[in-house]
């Protein structure tokens, strides 16, 4: 029963995340100051484009519309809801007429998710490795000198660090490309690798930030939880180093190590927006720039709702691979 | 373990350079180092120039420290408010417990689930680089008080079990005695390493929307320096100084952040007797 109850009190709430995300995004054009039909159509025409005046009346209906203004504010707030969790309708983007919305996300979604399920995942793994192994022997010296380089390096921002290797190299060693091109046919060889050596830079930004962090946290855990009198105990009954890490030091050090990574998803996701953005990394983050560059309205809206969703998302699959790692939930 | 106070006061040293340049300094600016075209453009650094002069013909070394102030004002702003609410949060739902716990958590762990990016992003566009740095701090408070809760919260609960708190109550203390002698030197250093981390985050954040433009454009902040060296491509002109001056600051500034709140946590974990954490 634990165990069911855990899984419904995880997607419970998993949409409230959701439904609260949504609501302060349908909150924040209403609080502005100036009303943002009125400011969108005037930077669109401000961009030289010019328009009669029945093309206004349909852009100011279509603007309204994308941000959801038509009607009372009960009806507005239903119907962005129900746009939300029900039809995941954005419209056609404005930028890129007539092209639908949900066909640009779908195109940018891969490179997010791909992007930064990898960096994610090769900064948990090999971080919290080594944190395990600087824990245990504490005593080295280069557990310490892996310590100072963490401290060094986890409290830089992922933009800085992005910032550091566009330097270091694209523009001082010409290692990597200025800007990112993909090529080749979906899936053939030449796609493939093309598009790995365009994110070795962005996916590595993500990374190095990450791996401070978890080197930190595991070390702190892995060296509190190496004396603890059990470890002790299977050191005297004569258990070999490497089974004391794992089965002992290890699986009690996991757990933490698990909810933390569920919280870092949206701190992780907003750094992966800025790299996307320094890189031109064709990812959810530069769509929502370019959104934002050309006032594509409904191309905003939408990249934001997705990006809300595919953080609450992710979150929720870790907090559910939680029992994985413990057994006290598995068992009722 | 030495070390770990050493950390406390490295950290403090780095503050205290980022005290006088962005606290101090600015009142003695000749100049209001926003101004465009004052001085000759891309000039390397000099006695005149400590940091040489940007492509828009702004002094770099005056541009820091005033960018520096703003982004220290922010982060304290932000810090401030977003630990006080967060420690009473956490403290009310750890000592009320029940539906206002509830609530609490509830709303804690949505708003840290939430990436706040998208939202920071949809109101400067919508404000169109005219977003008042206010108004930014005020959407980071919001985002950053459910740590400090969180913490706080399971603080509460284990204090509301230990020993100390009980020989208080037996010994006739009220609650609200109980709270002020017993319990808040005990979360107080816990609340000055959070603090100083939330200083932290806010700044990054801040920055961070400032690097792509969506910050408020008519200030300068670390952010905001970056961003216009960037689009005035110091990059591809190898202009190391302008680009690299607001980089450099935002690292030292940060690493000497990470270094006091870690320090603090270290030594108050020393005091209560047990040099771990």
């Amino acid at each position: 029963m634990q165990f069911a109850k855990f899984v419904v009190t995880r997607i419970i709430a998993y949409v409230l995340v959701i439904w609260i995300g949504i609501t302060v995004v349908f909150f924040v054009p209403r609080f502005m100051p100036s009303d943002p039909v009125e400011s969108m159509l005037g930077r669109i025409m401000s961009q030289g484009a010019y328009m009669e005046a029945e093309q206004v009346e349909a852009m100011r209906a279509t603007l309204t519309q994308a941000f959801g203004l038509e009607g009372s504010l009960a009806d507005q707030y239903f119907g962005f809801l129900h746009r939300t969790f029900v039809t995941r309708e954005f419209g056609p983007s404005l930028s890129m007429f007539p092209t639908p919305v949900n066909e640009l996300i779908g195109r940018a979604l891969p490179w997010t998710l791909g992007l930064l399920l990898a960096s994610t995942i090769i900064a948990w793994v090999v971080g919290n490795a080594i944190g395990l192994l600087a824990g245990y022997k504490s005593r080295w010296i280069s557990s310490r000198t892996l310590e100072i380089i963490a401290i060094l390096v986890y409290p830089i921002p992922y933009y800085i660090t992005a910032l550091i290797l566009i330097i270091l190299f694209i523009h001082i060693n010409p290692i990597f490309p200025l800007f990112f091109s993909v090529r080749g046919e979906a899936w053939s060889w030449e796609f493939i690798s093309s598009a790995v050596y365009n994110s070795v830079l962005p996916a590595l930004s993500i990374v190095i930030v990450g791996f401070g962090w978890w080197v930190l946290s595991m070390k702190a855990l892995a060296s509190s939880i190496s004396e603890e009198d059990f470890v002790y105990f299977a050191k005297l009954k004569g258990a070999g180093e490497g089974r004391i890490m794992t089965a002992y030091v290890l699986r009690n050090a996991i757990l933490p190590q698990v909810t933390v990574l569920a919280l870092q998803i949206g701190a992780i996701f907003n750094g992966a927006l800025i790299a996307e953005i320094l890189f031109s990394y064709p990812g959810l983050g530069t769509m929502t720039y370019n959104a934002v560059l050309q006032a594509d309205y409904n191309l905003l809206m939408g990249t934001i709702t997705i990006s809300i969703i595919a953080v609450a998302t992710s979150t929720l699959i870790i907090d559910l691979l939680y029992p994985v790692f413990d057994p006290r939930i598995r068992q009722r | 373990m030495g070390a770990l106070n050493r950390r406390l006061k490295i950290g403090l040293a780095i503050l205290a350079v980022f005290i006088i340049l962005g606290g101090i300094l600015p009142f003695f600016s000749p100049e209001d180092p926003r101004d465009w075209i004052r001085h000759p453009r891309n000039l390397p650094p000099s006695a005149e120039h400590l940091l040489g002069t940007t492509n828009l013909g702004q002094d770099t070394f005056w541009l820091l420290s005033y960018a520096t102030q703003n982004s220290l004002f922010i982060g304290l702003f932000v810090a401030f408010f977003a630990t006080l609410i967060g420690v009473f949060a956490g403290l009310a739902a750890g000592f009320i417990g029940g539906i206002t716990d509830r609530v609490i958590t509830l709303l804690a762990d949505v708003f840290i689930v939430v990436p706040s990016l998208p939202i920071l992003i949809l109101m400067s566009s919508l404000l169109q680089g005219r977003a008042s740095l206010l108004l930014i701090s005020i959407v980071l408070i919001l985002f950053n008080w459910p740590w400090p809760a969180r913490q706080m919260r399971s603080i509460a609960l284990s204090m509301r079990e230990r020993q100390f708190v009980n020989t208080a109550r037996f010994s006739g203390s009220g609650t609200f005695t109980i709270l002020a002698e017993e319990i808040v030197p005990h979360i107080f250093s816990w609340a000055m390493a959070n603090f100083v981390n939330t200083v932290l985050v806010a700044i990054a954040t801040e920055s961070g929307l400032a690097v792509i433009g969506l910050s408020s454009l008519e200030e300068a902040t670390l952010g905001t320096t970056i961003y216009w060296a960037l689009q005035h491509q110091a990059l591809l002109g190898r202009r190391w100084w302008w680009i690299g001056s607001p980089v450099v600051a935002i690292i030292l500034l940060f690493i000497g952040l990470f270094l006091i709140s870690t320090g603090i946590s270290s030594l108050s974990a020393e005091r209560r007797g047990h040099g771990d954490a």
